[in-house]
């Protein structure tokens, strides 16, 4: 079932001279990991905006054509109405954190939609358990770290339990280990609790691996769809400014001058070493 | 050139951010400081124009003092492109923006007006000159700020997280602008946290960890350095994660470039006469 579908879906910002998003129509199913990357200013914050209906309640502007989340007309709805539906995280944390304790952050869309107090207790012990920061819930969130404020972040969206989770970019401020342990947190929601999940990022490098969804956007436009894989292998990817992951890079160089490491396209370093050890007899 | 000797700094909250770092960083270098989040980077580089001064120990920029002058002048010669370009950008156009600096610097209009339009060119926002910078895409910004400190043409360059939010094409770009820098002699700092960003380009590293230097090389020495590297919450770039996996075959461990990759995985295949 598609839990997110939108069909000719164009959209331009108040002032603007054209549309940030034309035509868009993508199809995202229930409990996929879809990836969604592309130059800078192709669309892809904007797309993002529309899943929760901040497009175009919040920042007004014209859109014209369909968009459906969750079974709702997300024209139609509150935002408040969506927030139910689709989490959204942001870049930085630090816009979206504001209470004086981790807990009363995360416990705040609850309050807001009147859930009983029991409820919420139970809700918030739960997302601050599933993101791994339950010994920070009396912490102020402008005092831990930038990976555990993002962790926060993700637990405030997931207590609510939306059907999707819409991350942009959540770790551009964060060192290498700590984006990897906020991606591990978010495959592991995807996996075991169904959440779909639709991630913004350049960085392929760190988050192929995850995806077995990937929308590849040019100037507001959707150029690629579908099997991460397919998709990387092309040269046009390539071409229009993607960073392939160095290892799907290296397979493809190898393969161009003689060497066929196997018929997997891999996304990640330890796929290609296996791949390469297989090749070299040692596996 | 900068001479960082014994450089502590507390701020007023008294954590102690740097804890005795002493670094040379000689003219024409290309530099890249690493390390997590809170390991005191951006609060070092910060003591090289000045915006911090050492609460002990020295920094001396081209044998002057810092705490014996002002940050207008160092700036001159030490242009700062902060991390977030929102503690940066406040013009109404992206055109004002780039010339605020190169008026207060007194540049005659004329060589503003081409300094403008040169630094435009360079980062691909020309289309935006008259634009507002809030009007624009987080990456897009980010060019702003470092278009902006780019045009009065410093002698030394610190960039504070250059890659956040670039795509693959202007990553090359910046790469390309570093290179073209570094063939001018100028001197270029970087603060990242971006390891396959460092992998493509190779610069000396120097690798933070609470407020003290835990390690310095080149990158391909220190990147392919998984303990060091994971005390640092830095993980290996991917091709030297491929190498570390491949290494009980006898290949080299400290391979960081993708073309160097290629040739001895090739060479390998040949000499084993693989099908």
């Amino acid at each position: 079932m598609a839990v997110i579908e939108t069909k000719n879906l164009t959209y331009t910002y108040p002032g603007a001279a054209k549309p940030s998003i034309a035509e868009v129509s993508i199809k995202i199913e229930k409990g996929e990991f879809v990836l969604i990357t592309g130059p800078s200013g192709c669309g892809k914050t904007t797309l993002c905006r529309c899943f929760n209906g901040l497009v175009p309640h919040f920042y007004q502007g014209d859109l014209k054509g369909e968009i459906k989340v969750a079974g709702e007309d997300v024209v139609k709805r509150h935002t408040y109405e969506m927030a139910k539906h689709v989490g959204l995280v942001f870049q930085n944390p630090e816009n979206q954190l504001f209470a004086l304790s981790v807990e009363k952050d995360v416990a705040f869309g609850l309050e807001n939609l009147g859930v009983p107090r029991a409820e919420i207790r139970k809700k918030v012990d739960w997302a601050l358990n599933q993101t791994g920061i339950s010994d920070l819930r009396e912490r102020s969130p402008h005092e831990i770290s930038g990976g555990q404020q993002q962790r926060v972040a993700i637990a405030s969206v997931l207590a609510m339990e939306p059907e999707v989770i819409v991350l942009d970019e959540p770790t551009s401020f964060l060192d290498p280990l700590s984006a990897q342990k906020i991606f591990d947190v978010i495959y592991d929601l995807n996996r075991t609790q169904g959440i779909t999940v639709v991630l913004v990022e350049h960085r392929l490098d760190l988050t192929a691996k995850y995806t077995n969804h990937l929308i590849v956007m040019q100037d507001g436009k959707v150029r690629f769809e579908g099997n991460p894989r397919e998709i990387l292998s092309t040269e046009e990817t390539r071409l229009i400014g993607v960073g392939i992951p160095k290892a799907t890079l290296l397979y493809q160089m190898l393969k161009k001058g003689g060497f066929d490491v196997g018929d997997n396209t891999p996304l990640s370093s330890e796929e290609l070493a296996n791949q390469l050890l297989e090749a070299f007899g040692a596996k | 050139m900068i001479e960082a000797k014994d450089v502590h700094f507390s701020y007023a909250n008294k954590v102690e951010a740097l804890k005795g770092v002493s670094l040379t960083i000689k003219d024409g270098e290309f530099l890249a400081i690493m390390g997590q989040n809170g390991a005191g980077k951006s609060t070092f580089v910060k003591q090289f124009n000045g915006l911090l001064k050492p609460t002990l120990g020295t920094v001396l920029v081209d044998g002057v003092e810092t705490t014996k002058t002002t940050v207008a002048a160092l700036s001159r010669n030490v242009g700062f492109v902060f991390q977030n370009p929102d503690h940066q950008l406040f013009s109404e156009t992206v055109e004002q923006e780039i010339a605020f600096a190169l008026k207060n610097f007194g540049f005659a209009s004329d060589v503003v007006e081409k300094r403008v339009t040169w630094a435009l060119e360079l980062l691909s926002l020309s289309q935006y000159r008259k634009t507002s910078p809030f009007l624009l895409s987080g990456g897009e910004r980010k060019r702003v700020a470092l278009a902006s400190v780019l045009a009065w043409n410093p002698q030394m360059l610190i960039l504070d997280e250059p890659t956040i939010g670039q795509d693959h094409e202007q990553k090359e770009k910046l790469t390309q602008f570093i290179n073209q820098m570094q063939a001018q002699s100028k001197t270029v700092v970087i603060v990242t946290h971006d390891v396959e960003f460092v992998a493509e380009c190779n610069p000396r590293v120097v690798l933070m960890k609470e407020g003290k230097i835990v390690a310095e090389g080149m990158g391909k020495d220190i990147l392919t350095d998984s303990q060091v590297l994971a005390e640092s919450s830095i993980v290996l770039p991917q091709i030297a994660q491929v190498f570390t996996e491949l290494s009980p075959l006898g290949f080299p461990r400290n391979v960081i470039d993708i073309y160097e990759a290629e040739k001895i995985i090739l060479n390998a295949r040949e000499s084993r006469r693989m099908p």
